[in-house]
């Protein structure tokens, strides 16, 4: 490894990976916009992707400088400005394209971005803050709490904008974090059971059974517990699997409609199961090698839905076939392994966790993303990183990845 | 971080983590494009190319002159297009600018557009042609619009000759799936009644097909060059007998507000000149979106306007049924044409215990056939009647065809009703059938009903040589299978003599009597039921002075009293129109005596009697 020069060259095999993705990113953009029909939506979209390329560049060599003492200085204050933000969104928001009646852009001075994508790096910096100032490992279920109610904050506002796909990446914040933080396994199941409850209990007796298997974990685990504690992991589950059936009734009948296609997408083929068809007829037909650069023709045609956005991975595979697919695949393992290591190398507790708060958020978007492509996953609205088009994720990332960069270059 | 061993094997475990998530998606992406690409390939083939149904226009139905009854005019269908229902639903409130569309249309095209987010949605089936320009002006300002041509059903008459032209519909399910309607896809339009129903096949033509490459939208980018192109065949156009002049003038002459049916069929061929019936309908009304309210109209009407009065509607045949009976007796040889009956009328005919009356009741005195005939003595036919019998009579009526239909080319005829046998009696009526029955059936009474083309049919036979083609429409088919009289052109010269008389000084239609045309005929009456008038009949036939008869014209006014008033002149006025023309004789609407002597014209040629 480079020991000297700047951070970004210091960290090159990382900084490097992200540029290259960022390219494939503005190819993906500009083939978008290559249709036989006219579509002013995707048009000349792969300039103005570049032009926030840039600026990200330039924001990132800027961040990269910053000391690392002032990140951990600024975690609570920027924490607490982020959830202030993401409140005023609810009452101010605006949405964009098709999500109109979402509220999740904030416009100022013409500028619209997501308060979502910087309250999740200033969600990190806190949680980072957090589990690294104790002195120990969290061992007990009751660890979690502070944890928990510092993501849950601006994850539940973030869920009321409705952004189900941004909201997922904070629940990966957390979960890497405290891995990282060497939470004991057991901890970490008994916080996820509750969500495992909501979703087995679409069927009673599915439920049935992992009740039992989680009451036997309690009762082995019962010396690490208190009784507040099993009684409220119990309480918690029973609850999340009665919920199911109101939550159920209490959805928008498009979150319905998408969870019911990823189960049969026949079940609409011209509605809500659209998407996923076309996203998989897209894929499917790129074959090994692909259509060639631009020539795919589910997206000429624009068979493909949101082809810029969230199903660029969609063209990936139409045009660049399995092995493009893969490569932009292995790509993000390689980027991800180097986030490890480097959070392996790390002397700074609150620097490694920083970067497991990163991967958990971006792992998330990876496999999200590509795994509703491919009808693996529900259909969340939800980029893919450093791809997609989209000003504030693109940028955000890019000062997560310079934070990364710095942190990682000042204790190494 | 004190803890190193752990410190590592949480990185290990977080390498596997990444790895297996990653890697589950490598696997799913193998399986999809490596292993599945085939199907794929083939769906997102089967995703941009369409086969397009290029539907063929229906043949032309023109009359005899070159005068179209239906044909076809482009219509254009309206669509939208877009991907997000927000813009389709803006673009819909902008198209009220120019398209007429209702309030309901217009919230439920909305509720079909939030309903059906990437469906394109379809405003107009039959978008009026002063919208479409409209809308091509002003493409820019329309992106998602599209409009579609397919050529639409258009009757230039309205509702004259409607019954006959008929109408089209759009093929339905049981249809699509029958071998008759094979080769016709989903959308195209079919006969449903008249002409278009008979002749459908060879009218409906074939559709063609050709393949364009097509967005999401199904918005079409390209023709595809890849896939030849089915050319569309256009239907056979058919060229009928009828003469719409001849019908046009029916019309103007037909008395206002009346309902009834005419029918005029040309004597050298059986071909049917004038089939008309009122009231009608507008077939335009069916060939867009049919108005369910428009149809129940139609439906409700007491006039009934959708039944085909000439063809099917059914009428006791009255008086001029007596043609037919003399007809009978003269075939079965009971009779002989000079003859007088042994019985002279003087007002009643004693048949067992009852008298039976004649219409006249100071009597006929003594009659032979074709005073019989002129007068319409029914105690004259009674004796007649006796003398062929009952069984005879009804023998022979089926073999005219009476109980039957005509075997016109035309789906809807009625068929007539008239007894097959003695067990009708019982059948029907529950008694055993005396030989009394025959002096109702003698003067066309009882259970005798006929259509007025039936009629038309049978007095084409006394006008030819006895022989009765089954009318036709369609110029060019040969003529249906019909029946022949047995009797010698003498008896038939007689029948005629008798009808002529009719029509001249002391017959019951003296006063529809035409300058330049012998015309002959019989008039009838029947009851209609109930208080209201009676039915007024007047079959009859013209030709030029002292030549065989050319036309034949039976006329039908419901509740139009007496035959020789209102039915008479109008036979002798359409036979008048169509001989005048046939033979470059200046028309006039001065054509029958009253109308000459109301006229004040010159009346000498009345004064003649005839030769025999």
């Amino acid at each position: 490894m480079i020991q000297r020069g700047p951070p970004w060259l210091r960290h090159f095999p990382f900084t490097g990976t992200l540029l290259v993705l960022s390219a494939c990113g503005l190819g993906m953009i500009y083939s978008a916009g290559e249709l036989n029909l006219s579509a002013p939506i995707t048009e000349g979209l792969w300039i103005r992707q570049a032009v926030l390329l840039g600026v990200s560049i330039v924001g990132f060599l800027i961040v990269c400088r910053i000391p690392a003492w002032w990140f951990a200085w600024i975690a609570k204050p920027a924490y607490v400005l982020a959830v202030g933000i993401l409140a005023v969104t609810l009452l101010v928001g605006t949405g964009v394209g098709a999500a109109s009646g979402v509220k999740s852009f904030l416009s100022i001075a013409g500028f619209r971005f997501q308060p979502a994508e910087a309250a999740k790096i200033a969600t990190i910096l806190a949680l980072a803050k957090l589990v690294a100032n104790r002195n120990t490992a969290p061992r007990y279920l009751r660890d979690m709490l502070k944890p928990l109610a510092l993501v849950g904050l601006p994850l539940v506002l973030v869920v009321l904008q409705p952004d189900l796909g941004t909201a997922l990446a904070f629940v990966g914040i957390f979960f890497f974090v405290l891995f990282w933080a060497k939470t004991p396994w057991p901890v970490l199941l008994f916080v996820a059971s509750p969500g495992i409850a909501l979703i087995l209990s679409f069927d009673v007796r599915v439920w049935s059974v992992y009740a039992l298997l989680l009451l036997l974990g309690l009762y082995l685990y019962r010396l690490r517990l208190n009784r507040v504690e099993s009684l409220g992991v119990a309480l918690a589950n029973i609850a999340a699997g009665t919920v199911a059936q109101p939550l159920w009734n209490s959805l928008a009948s498009y979150q319905k409609n998408r969870i019911l296609v990823f189960l049969d997408p026949g079940l609409d083929p011209r509605g809500a199961g659209w998407q996923l068809i076309q996203s998989k007829v897209a894929l499917g037909s790129g074959g090994l090698f692909g259509k060639g650069f631009t020539a795919g023709t589910q997206k000429r045609l624009m068979f493909l839905p949101e082809q810029h956005t969230d199903f660029v991975f969609s063209i990936v595979g139409e045009e660049f076939g399995f092995l493009g697919a893969s490569f932009v695949l292995l790509l993000f393992v390689f980027l991800f392994f180097r986030m490890i290591r480097m959070a392996e190398t790390s002397r700074s507790p609150f620097a490694s966790l920083f970067i497991f708060g990163t991967l958990g958020a971006w792992l998330t978007h990876v496999f999200v993303n590509v795994g509703m492509t491919i009808g693996v996953v529900p259909i969340t609205g939800i980029p893919l990183l450093f791809i997609s088009y989209g000003g504030s994720f693109l940028i955000m990332s890019w000062v997560a990845a310079a934070v990364i960069t710095g942190l990682a270059s000042e204790d190494s | 971080m004190r803890d190193s061993r752990e410190q590592k094997r949480r990185g290990t475990q977080a390498r596997v983590i990444v790895s297996t998530l990653l890697g589950f998606l490598l696997i799913v992406l193998f399986r999809n494009q490596v292993l599945g690409f085939s199907e794929w390939l083939l769906q997102s083939e089967s995703n941009r190319l369409r086969a397009l149904t290029v539907p063929a226009p229906r043949g032309i139905i023109w009359d005899r002159s070159g005068r179209a009854l239906a044909d076809n005019v482009p219509a254009y269908a309206v669509w939208i297009q877009s991907s997000r229902t927000e813009s389709m639903i803006a673009t819909l409130d902008r198209l009220r600018a120019h398209m007429t569309l209702s309030d309901e249309r217009h919230e439920f095209l909305t509720r079909e557009a939030r309903a059906n987010p990437y469906r394109r949605l379809l405003v107009s089936k039959d978008a009026p042609f002063d919208a479409v320009a409209a809308l091509e002006e002003r493409r820019s300002a329309f992106p998602g619009v599209v409009v579609e041509y397919r050529p639409k059903r258009r009757y230039p008459e309205g509702e004259l000759g409607a019954h006959v032209v008929g109408y089209v519909g759009q093929i339905n399910e049981e249809e699509l799936n029958s071998p008759d309607f094979e080769g016709a896809g989903p959308g195209t339009m079919v006969g449903r009644s008249g002409i278009e129903a008979m002749y459908d096949q060879g009218l409906r033509g074939k559709a063609g097909t050709r393949y364009v490459e097509v967005d999401a939208l199904g918005r079409i980018v390209a023709s595809f060059r890849g896939l030849s192109r089915v050319p569309e065949e256009a239907g056979a156009d058919l060229e009928l007998n009828l003469d719409l002049e001849l019908m046009e003038w029916v019309h103007y002459i037909f008395p206002e507000g009346m309902n009834g049916a005419l029918v005029a069929l040309e004597v050298e061929t059986g071909g049917v000149l004038a089939l008309y019936s009122m009231p009608s309908f507008d077939p335009n009304l069916f060939t867009g979106e049919v108005d369910a309210a428009v149809w129940n109209q139609l439906l409700e009407h007491p006039g009934s306007p959708l039944v085909h009065r000439a063809v099917a509607g059914k009428y006791a045949p009255g008086s001029t049924w007596k043609l037919a009976s003399a007809a009978i007796a003269l075939e079965a040889g009971v009779v002989t044409p000079g003859e007088r009956m042994p019985v002279s009328c003087r007002g009643s005919f004693q048949f067992g215990s009852r008298a039976y009356r004649c219409w006249l009741p100071e009597g006929h005195g003594s009659q032979d056939l074709a005073g019989a005939i002129r007068n319409s003595c029914n105690v004259y036919f009674y004796q007649l009647g006796l003398r062929v019998g009952l069984e005879r009579m009804l023998e022979a009526g089926n073999r005219m065809g009476f109980g039957g239909q005509c075997n016109i080319d035309l789906p809807q005829e009625a068929a007539g009703t008239f007894p097959e046998s003695k067990l009708f009696w019982e059948r029907r009526f529950g008694y055993e059938a005396s030989e009394g029955e025959v002096l109702n059936l003698v003067l066309g009474q009882g259970p005798n009903s006929q259509t007025p083309l039936k009629m038309a049919q049978f007095y084409l036979a006394i006008a030819r040589d006895g022989s009765a083609p089954a009318p036709s429409l369609n110029r060019f088919a040969e003529a249906g299978e019909g029946w022949r009289l047995d009797i010698s052109p003498e008896d038939l010269e007689t029948l005629r003599y008798g009808l002529r008389q009719v029509v001249e000084p002391g017959g019951t239609a003296y006063m529809a009597s035409l300058e330049h045309f012998d015309l002959m005929g019989k008039t009838g009456t029947a009851q209609s039921g109930g208080d209201r008038l009676s039915h007024a009949w007047f079959a009859g036939m013209a030709g030029l002075r002292d030549g065989p008869p050319e036309i034949v014209v039976v006329a039908l006014v419901e509740f139009g009293g007496s035959g020789s008033d209102t039915a008479a002149p109008l036979v002798a006025k359409t036979a008048d129109f169509y001989l005048r023309a046939k033979h470059g004789i200046p028309r006039d609407t001065i054509q029958t005596l009253s109308e000459y002597l109301r006229a004040g014209r010159n009346t000498a040629w009345a004064n003649r009697r005839p030769d025999r």
